[in-house]
C-alpha cells in the first residue's frame, strides 16, 4: 500500500472532482430547472423555454454524463495513485 | 379475444416468467439470499437496479401526476434521477469496499456503535414501509383494473401475489427476475408512448415528440397543450405557478432520499469491484433515464388527448362531449372500464346531457360558468394513478397494447416491492435478531426470522395502502423525504468525516427520522390514519413547505445535530479513523464479509 502523504492527494484529487460534479449536477437541475428559469425565458425550445427542458428532460442527460466521467476519471485516478484494485 | 382475456394472458405470461427465472436462481444460503453471490456484471446490476427503483410510483403514477400539474411536478423527474449522482459520487463505491452486507452494518460498524446500528435498522424499517405503502397503491390500481374488480379488492389480491412472490427466493432469485421485468416494463412503457407521439406529432421518439409540432394544427405540442388547458382555467401547463422554495426543498429530498434508500443502496454491495460499483450506478441510470425521459411525454400527451375527448368539438365554444356518447362511442368504453374501479366517475350535475370538464376551483370561470349553465366540473374523480394504464385505452390504440402496459405496471410494483421486503427482512433478521438480539441464531432461524418479517411489513402495508396517504408516487415520496432525513446524513458523514462520532451520529438519525416523521403525521395523519392531521399540505404548519419536501429539512437538522453533540463527546477512536482512511481507498477491498 502506498505512503500517506499519496492517499491524501488521491483523497484531495477526489473531493475536487466530486465538488466539480456537484456543481454542475445542482447548476442543471437547481438553476437552470428550478431558480434560473426565469433568465433562460428568453430561449423557446418546441412551444416553451429551455428552463422547462432542463426541469424536464435536460438535466437527466446532464446527470449522465456527470456519472460516466467520474467513474471513468475516478478509474484513471486509482491507477495514478496505485490504489486500484488487484 | 376479448381485453379481459388479452389481460390476462399477458400478465399470467410474464408472471409465469419471473417465477420460473426465480426456481431456476433459487437462494441456497444466507449470504447468497442477500447479496446474490457477488458475481453480478455492472450492466446487469444496472438493469436489475433500474427495475427495482422503478416501481409503481415512476411507472403508474408519476406521469399522471405530471400531466395534471404539468412543469411544477418536474422535481419527480430531477430528483428521482437527481440522486443517482449522490449515490454515484458519494456513496457507492466507499460501501462497496467496506464490504458489508447491509447499510445498518455499515453504520454500526463506522460509528462503533450497537446502538447506532439498531438506530440505522429503525430508520431504514419505517422508511421502507412507506414506501411499500405507495407501492400497494399502485398494486391495487393495477389489479383493480386488470381483473375489473373494485380498487379494494385488487388491493388484497395484490399483496397475497407481492408476498408469495418475495418469499420465493432472495436477491439472486430477483437479480435475474427483474432483469425480466425491467425488459418488460420499459417495452410496456415506451410502445405505447411511440404509438402516441406518432398519432400526435408525427415524432416515433416520445422524448423530442413533447417538444416537435402537434401534426393537427401544425403549432408546437406544448402551445396547443398550454392553450386548451388554459381555456377551461386550468393552470398553463408549462409555466411555473407553485411555490419555488417548496420546489426546490421537494428536489432535494427526493434526491438525497434516492441516495440513502436501503434497497438501492444493497444493490452496490453486489458488483465484484469497487471500480464496478461507480459504473453500476451509472448504467442504472440509463436503464432508469429511458423511462424517464419519455415520462413526461406520456403526461403531456395524455393531458391533451384527456381534454380533446371531453372537448370533441373544438374546446369550449364546440361544446362538451355528451353523455350519450360516452355510453355508446366504443372510443369512451375506458371511461367505464375505469369507473368499475371507483378510481374515475362523471355525473350530468346541471342534467344537460353533457359532461363538462373544467376547473370549477378558478374564479376566473365563474362568469363563464354562469353564462353557459354550467354546474361544476361534471368529471368529478379523475384519481392521478390511473392515467398510465388508461393511456392506451384513451389513445385507442389496440388490446395486445393494453394488455402489456398491465403486465408492465405490476412488473414495476412487484419488483419493487419485493427489493423493499428483502430490504426490511434483512434489516429485522441479519440486523436486528442476528446482529443485536441473538447472535447464536442458526442460519435456518435467521431465514424464518426474514420471512416473517416480509409477512409482518406486507400486513401494515396493505393495510394503510386501503387508505393511502396520496397517490402512489406522493406516498412514495414521504418515504424518501424520511430516508433522506436518517440515513443519507449517517452514511455520508461516516465517509467524509473521521470526526463525528458514535453519539453524534445516533443523536443526529434520531432528530431527522423524529422531526421528519412528526412534521409528516402533522399533515397526513397521525400512523397515516385518515382524519388524525392537524394541518394539510394545502396551507403547512412552516411556511410553504410541505409535508412532502420536509425530508432536506431533516437532513439538515440531523448534520447540525451530529457535528454539535460530536463536539461535546469524547473523540472518535484511532482504530475507526483507519477504517475511515481505508474505506476511502479501493485498494484491498474483499469478498464482502459475514458477522
Amino acid at each position: 500500500m502506498s505512503d500517506n502523504s499519496s492517499k491524501n492527494a488521491y483523497w484531495s484529487a477526489n473531493m475536487r472532482i466530486i465538488k466539480i460534479s456537484l456543481v454542475i449536477w445542482a447548476l442543471v437541475s437547481f438553476g437552470f430547472g428550478i431558480l434560473l428559469r426565469p433568465l433562460l425565458s428568453g430561449i423557446s425550445v418546441g412551444g416553451t423555454d429551455l428552463g422547462f427542458w432542463f426541469a424536464q428532460q435536460g438535466s437527466i442527460l446532464v446527470f449522465l454524463a456527470i456519472i460516466f466521467f467520474y467513474a471513468w476519471r475516478m478509474n484513471r485516478l486509482d491507477r495514478e495513485h496505485g490504489v486500484e484494485e488487484e | 379475444m376479448d381485453q379481459f382475456t388479452i389481460n390476462l394472458f399477458f400478465v399470467g405470461s410474464s408472471f409465469a416468467l419471473y417465477i420460473g427465472i426465480a426456481i431456476w436462481a433459487r437462494a441456497g444460503s444466507t449470504s447468497e439470499f442477500y447479496a446474490a453471490g457477488r458475481g453480478v456484471h455492472p450492466v446487469t446490476n444496472g438493469m436489475a437496479t433500474a427495475a427495482d427503483w422503478m416501481s409503481a410510483a415512476s411507472f403508474i403514477s408519476m406521469a399522471g401526476l405530471i400531466a395534471f400539474t404539468g412543469y411544477d411536478n418536474s422535481s419527480y423527474l430531477m430528483g428521482w434521477t437527481g440522486g443517482y449522482v449522490l449515490l454515484a459520487l458519494l456513496l457507492a463505491p466507499y460501501l462497496r469496499k467496506f464490504g458489508k452486507f447491509t447499510v445498518s452494518e455499515f453504520i454500526g460498524d463506522r460509528f462503533y456503535s450497537q446502538t447506532a446500528r439498531i438506530v440505522a435498522v429503525v430508520c431504514l424499517i419505517v422508511a421502507s414501509t412507506t414506501y411499500v405503502i405507495g407501492q400497494m397503491t399502485g398494486v391495487g390500481v393495477a389489479f383493480g383494473r386488470f381483473l375489473e374488480v373494485e380498487n379494494t379488492t385488487g388491493l388484497l389480491i395484490g399483496a397475497c401475489v407481492v408476498f408469495a412472490y418475495a418469499v420465493f427466493g432472495g436477491m439472486k432469485g430477483v437479480t435475474y427476475t427483474q432483469v425480466a421485468q425491467y425488459v418488460v416494463l420499459i417495452t410496456a412503457y415506451t410502445i405505447p408512448a411511440i404509438f402516441i407521439s406518432l398519432q400526435l406529432t408525427g415524432n416515433p421518439v416520445p422524448g423530442l415528440g413533447l417538444f416537435g409540432n402537434d401534426v393537427a394544427s401544425g403549432e408546437p405540442l406544448l402551445t396547443k397543450l398550454n392553450q386548451i388547458v388554459t381555456e377551461l382555467g386550468f393552470n398553463s401547463y408549462t409555466s411555473s405557478n407553485a411555490d419555488t422554495l417548496n420546489m426546490v426543498l421537494f428536489t432535494l429530498s427526493l434526491m438525497i432520499g434516492t441516495a440513502g434508500l436501503p434497497h438501492v443502496i444493497m444493490r452496490f454491495f453486489t458488483v465484484p469491484k469497487v471500480s464496478d460499483a461507480r459504473w453500476s450506478a451509472g448504467w442504472a441510470l440509463v436503464f432508469i433515464a429511458l423511462l424517464y425521459i419519455t415520462a413526461p411525454a406520456v403526461g403531456a400527451m395524455a393531458r391533451l388527448n384527456i381534454t380533446e375527448m371531453m372537448w370533441p368539438n373544438g374546446g369550449v365554444n364546440g361544446g362538451a362531449v355528451a353523455v350519450e356518447q360516452i355510453e355508446k362511442d366504443p372510443k369512451y368504453d375506458w371511461m367505464h372500464t375505469w369507473q368499475k374501479t371507483g378510481l374515475l366517475n362523471w355525473e350530468d350535475k346541471n342534467g344537460d346531457g353533457k359532461i363538462q370538464y373544467y376547473n370549477d376551483k378558478n374564479a376566473d370561470m365563474e362568469t363563464l360558468a354562469s353564462e353557459k349553465g354550467w354546474a361544476g366540473n361534471e368529471l368529478t374523480k379523475f384519481n392521478r394513478d390511473i392515467l398510465v394504464l388508461a393511456n392506451p385505452e384513451i389513445a385507442n390504440l389496440p388490446g395486445w397494447v393494453i394488455g402489456l402496459v398491465a403486465a408492465g405496471g405490476l412488473a414495476a410494483a412487484l419488483s419493487t416491492a419485493a427489493g423493499l421486503l428483502l430490504a426490511i427482512s434483512s434489516a429485522v433478521s441479519h440486523d436486528l435478531i442476528k446482529g443485536a438480539i441473538k447472535p447464536s441464531i442458526s442460519e435456518k432461524g435467521e431465514l424464518l426470522s426474514a420471512r416473517l418479517a416480509m409477512a409482518v411489513a406486507i400486513g401494515v402495508a396493505t393495510y394503510l395502502g386501503l387508505n393511502p396517504p396520496g397517490f402512489a408516487a406522493q406516498t412514495v415520496a414521504l418515504a424518501f423525504g424520511l430516508a433522506a432525513a436518517s440515513i443519507f446524513p449517517a452514511l455520508m458523514m461516516g465517509i467524509f468525516s473521521t470526526r463525528v462520532n458514535n453519539t453524534g451520529a445516533v443523536a443526529g438519525m434520531l432528530a431527522g427520522l423524529v422531526v421528519t416523521l412528526v412534521y409528516i403525521f402533522l399533515h397526513k395523519g397521525w400512523f397515516f390514519i385518515p382524519d388524525t392531521n392537524s394541518f394539510t399540505d394545502a396551507d403547512p404548519l412552516l411556511g410553504t413547505i410541505k409535508s412532502t419536501s420536509f425530508g432536506a429539512i431533516g437532513a439538515a437538522v440531523n448534520f447540525a445535530v451530529a457535528y454539535t453533540v460530536t463536539g461535546m463527546t469524547k473523540e472518535t477512536p484511532q482504530v475507526i479513523k483507519d477504517l475511515v482512511e481505508s474505506v476511502r481507498i479501493p485498494r484491498g477491498a474483499g469478498a464482502a464479509q459475514d458477522h
